[in-house]
């Protein structure tokens, strides 16, 4: 890939760009996609929200899920930051702490592409077969 | 917060909650002259009188949900363990500008870290708001807006993740060009994929 320096470089970029798909401009209808919003209050950015962000931005994308990331204030679980919630269409919002890359992961792979629970949701209600003793 | 780039990505949800659709980041910094400025202005709704006086007060909040805001007193405690201060200027209905003072040289000045990464997460999840990003230093200066962007590119959004990480690559390249000092680019996620 050549080097971007400027705007210009940037609309090249674009141009090469635009024939590839974008599920995300496409989804008129939030309500239609699943819908990520990342917490990043002070808590959640000391906790590694950032990288929670720029994964979810990045991989949703790239593995062909509609959706619409947005970036939310404190939702009050400041212990278990980072926190995302997850809002499969027509379901209700699912709440998910202490989520490292790992566990963005199994929410991409397993909740929402499959509607299968992962660990970390909040209030703690659900444990996997894996963590349950 | 271990970097600068993540306190100022802190201090920027507040601009955001106060509804601005326009909110600037400057950074001024000279080895010449020991100074590392860091100035967030927006056009939001503006700070009223009583919260403004206990505004770094951490058990000081406008929000709900908790009644605690850690950002701006964690940030002007980082500035003041280098010597330097924090100046807040705010305005109802005009917006608020927040200038935060490092010493340069001093050993506990954060580095700047992934600033590039933080402009592309505020763009990509904040579409109507024009994010102006300018830093100086001795050797140059460096400027960007996301308005002018999408303006040039005749587009309304910057969604595609493949453009945001080249906004990010463009950030940092020009960043290095003019010799800022502690930023670097994120790190990868190939061994978790």
């Amino acid at each position: 890939m050549s080097k971007i320096t400027s705007l210009a470089d940037l609309k090249k970029r674009r141009e090469e760009l635009k024939s590839g798909l974008d599920i995300r401009v496409k989804a008129i209808d939030p309500e239609n996609v699943v819908q990520v919003k990342v917490a990043m209050a002070t808590c959640g950015i000391a906790s590694g929200a950032k990288t929670v962000m720029e994964f979810f931005l990045e991989q949703l994308e790239r593995r062909n899920v509609a959706a619409v990331v947005t970036q939310t204030g404190c939702m009050g679980y400041c212990y278990a930051e980072p926190t995302i919630e997850v809002k499969l269409p027509g379901q209700d919002p699912v709440v998910f702490g202490f989520v490292d890359l790992k566990r963005a992961d199994q929410i991409i792979e397993k909740y929402i592409k499959t509607g299968e629970l992962v660990d970390g949701i909040i209030p703690v209600n659900y444990q996997s077969i894996d963590l349950k003793e | 917060m271990k970097e600068l780039s993540l306190n100022i990505l802190d201090i920027v949800q507040n601009s955001i909650r106060a509804q601005a659709d326009e909110i600037s980041i400057s950074i001024d910094e000279s080895v010449a002259s020991d100074l590392y400025r860091i100035s967030i202005n927006d056009n939001g709704k503006g700070i009223p009188q009583e919260i403004m006086e206990n505004v770094t007060d951490p058990f000081v909040t406008t929000r709900t949900k908790r009644r605690m805001g850690l950002g701006l007193s964690l940030l002007k405690y980082h500035a003041e363990l280098t010597g330097g201060s924090m100046e807040i200027k705010s305005l109802i209905n005009r917006g608020t500008e927040v200038i935060v003072t490092f010493s340069w040289k001093h050993i506990d000045r954060q580095p700047l870290g992934d600033i590039a990464g933080v402009l592309v997460i505020l763009i990509a999840t904040n579409q109507k708001i024009d994010f102006i990003y300018r830093h100086k230093t001795d050797k140059g200066e460096f400027r960007f807006s996301s308005k002018e962007t999408k303006e040039y590119l005749g587009t309304d959004t910057l969604y595609e993740s493949a453009l945001l990480e080249d906004i990010g690559w463009m950030i940092g390249g020009n960043l290095k060009e003019i010799g800022a000092s502690g930023f670097n680019l994120r790190e990868s996620y190939k061994e978790v994929i």
